[in-house]
């Protein structure tokens, strides 16, 4: 008998504690993998965010910090800055790294530091409960804009990757998203390679992971997917922004 | 004996901080400090060590947390405002048991305040400053050579017990200069102990390093809390540190840290011209508080009355109180705002109060 699916070593057995349909599990599943591919296990440092990841450290098996709201690439950096060596990666949500952390993911990102960060935009706050995001669509009903957002009151949702890319410390910048099995490859795709560009020092990398939040958006798994197919990706636009980009100054 | 050489407050920190082990250095520019982060961007690179000039002050005390939690000596210098803004950090490194050393040359405040030195950041310092049930080693150089001692101290202290420590200055200490001599004094040997639970990388040969505050079940944070009590009682018993000067057979005593240690030295000479003779309690670590030495004042039959002295509106002489114990009258003296008192103002309030002259 051949074993034909099965947990990545860099998890560990323990159940996920995400809502039904919820991608934050196979966004880790990923994130495993690839750690696993490149048999980089036992150098890897994992920072975690505040925000429903915020105890990925039950799941990712590896050293990990948790950081205080949405300052992640901060305490990457403090890492990187110890072990230049060793691959440091972030995982933060939308409201961790596009609203109360913008400035350190913006300056980790202009440092070129040799960070890696896996960014969940699920166009809301998931855990305290489904309020507005910097990144939540306009006309989106949430907890904090029961009418929808309203581009007069709250502005214009933020497009992180592409503003990301205009910095020359960032080497790889893409959008991804894990609504289908095809797009699920691509995205894995993209994080080995953002991985890949901080192991050869390349400089700053990021993934943007379109995701759902079921829960929050008040619509079945099934429906959240295609709600994230028909709503998020035409202003998100899917793609690797930069690769090998500039940025590449020698520490 | 080594040479003596004259350097500047801030300056010193740095020098210390290199000569201590430290290699890491995270900050952003406040006056009155900056020739600290100015110091060490061109002596950190000699020593083979990493000096990065943070975004903000929340970045700063962030990247001193992933540092820490890495397992590196490191520390971030700010003054008051930007000590402020760090006070979230500080409560996670302080919550997740993570070693670094603090400095604040204290201005005045609140607000953006001003420039010159101060001490209003005593309440801060001692009582929390961000949220939670957790504490700060913070020690209170007087003298240049006394920062140079302590800053080497203070990453020993931080090391043995898994804590942050602060050392509190003032902009008096930072702008001035001395003639030092750049070895720390005595070095008490400590036993500091591994840090084998730093996130370096885990390859199986030992559990994984974790390191977090978030407990959701109130009784296991209640658990890690005690834990940490436990921790804050033992650095209690074991680390206060003052100096007492002529305080035997005197009629009053002056309690006064950091500059206004120095200026109390001034206020004694003068007083014994008027004979009144003064006696100093100097705290070194403001916490812990050297709240017993302050005890035994309350029982000494010859004290009259006992005077803080600050430069502030009044923050240390409330652990004054809480140590005299209602024993002897406890009266304050201080000027705030980046004012600095003047021996003959002090005196002048102490011959009010003994009503001599
Ligand atoms: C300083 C601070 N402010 C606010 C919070 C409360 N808070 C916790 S998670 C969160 C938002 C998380 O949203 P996001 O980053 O999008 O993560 P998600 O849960 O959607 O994955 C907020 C505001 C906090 N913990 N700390
Ligand atoms: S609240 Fe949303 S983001 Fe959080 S676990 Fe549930 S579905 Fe996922
Ligand atoms: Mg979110």
């Amino acid at each position: 008998m051949s074993i034909i699916f099965e947990r990545p070593r860099s998890l560990t057995d323990k159940p996920f504690h995400y809502c039904p349909g919820c991608t934050h599990g196979l966004v880790h599943r990923l994130v495993a993998e690839v750690i696993d591919e490149l048999d980089i296990q036992a150098n890897t440092i994992g920072v975690e965010p505040v925000g429903c990841a915020v105890s990925a450290h039950d799941y990712f098996d590896i050293d990990m910090q948790e950081a205080a709201h949405g300052r992640a690439p901060a305490v990457a950096t403090g890492i990187k800055r110890v072990w230049p060596d060793k691959v440091v990666f972030t995982y933060q949500g939308d409201g961790d790294l596009a609203s109360i952390g913008m400035a350190e993911i913006v300056h980790a990102a202009a440092r070129g530091e040799r960070i890696t960060t896996i960014f969940i935009n699920n166009a809301i706050f998931g855990m305290t409960g489904g309020q507005m995001a910097p990144t939540s669509l306009l006309g989106q009903v949430t907890t904090t804009s029961p009418h929808g957002r309203d581009a007069g009151s709250a502005g214009y949702p933020i497009r992180v990757s592409e503003l990301l890319a205009t910095l020359q410390g960032a080497a790889y910048v893409a959008r991804v998203s894990v609504h289908d099995v095809k797009n699920i490859a691509r995205a894995k795709r993209s994080i080995k390679k953002a991985f890949t560009t901080q192991i050869e020092d390349k400089g700053f990398s990021i993934v943007e992971v379109l995701s759902t939040c079921p829960i929050n958006w008040g619509m079945t798994p099934a429906d959240s997917l295609k709600w994230l197919q028909d709503n998020m990706i035409p202003y998100y636009p899917l793609g690797e922004l930069k690769v090998d980009g500039e940025g590449v100054i020698n520490r | 004996m080594a040479q003596k050489v004259l350097i500047k407050g801030n300056e010193a920190i740095g020098e210390a901080a290199i000569m201590a082990g430290c290699r890491h250095f995270f900050g952003y520019p406040i006056t009155p400090q900056n020739e600290v982060a100015e110091y060490i961007s061109k002596r950190m690179p000699e020593a083979g060590g990493c000096f990065l000039q943070a975004e903000s002050e929340l970045a700063a005390i962030n990247m001193v947390y992933g540092a820490a939690g890495a397992g590196a000596r490191v520390m971030t210098s700010s003054s008051s405002p930007g000590i402020s803004l760090m006070q979230e950090g500080i409560s996670y490194i302080a919550a997740s048991e993570l070693p670094c050393l603090i400095v604040n040359v204290m201005r005045g405040g609140p607000g953006l305040g001003g420039i010159q030195p101060s001490q209003a950041d005593y309440f801060q310092a001692t009582k929390g400053g961000g949220h939670g049930d957790y504490r700060l080693v913070v020690l209170a150089p007087s003298t240049i050579q006394e920062m140079i001692d302590l800053i080497v101290e203070g990453f020993d202290i931080a090391d043995q017990y898994r804590n942050p420590v602060m050392i509190l200055a003032d902009g008096m200490l930072g702008q001035m200069m001395e003639p030092v001599v750049l070895e720390p004094k005595k070095r008490i040997e400590r036993q500091l102990p591994a840090k084998d639970w730093a996130t370096t990388g885990c390859d199986g040969s030992r559990p994984r390093n974790v390191i977090n505050s978030l407990f959701m079940i109130p009784e296991q944070l209640e658990q890690r809390n005690l834990i940490l009590i436990d921790k804050y009682k033992r650095i209690e018993q074991n680390e206060v540190q003052y100096q007492s000067i002529d305080i035997e057979g005197s009629d009053v005593v002056l309690v006064a840290y950091g500059t206004m240690a120095r200026i109390a030295r001034t206020v004694a000479k003068k007083a014994k011209e008027l004979g009144i003779s003064v006696g100093i309690l100097r705290p070194i670590t403001l916490w812990p508080f050297p709240y017993d030495a302050v005890a035994a004042i309350g029982d000494m039959p010859n004290v009259k009355a006992v005077f803080s002295i600050e430069m502030s509106a009044g923050q240390m002489v409330e652990d004054i109180k809480l140590g005299i114990n209602g024993k002897k009258p406890v009266y304050f003296y201080g000027r705030t705002g980046g004012m600095i008192p003047s021996p003959n103002e002090i005196l002048d309030y102490i011959c009010d109060v003994l009503e001599v002259r």
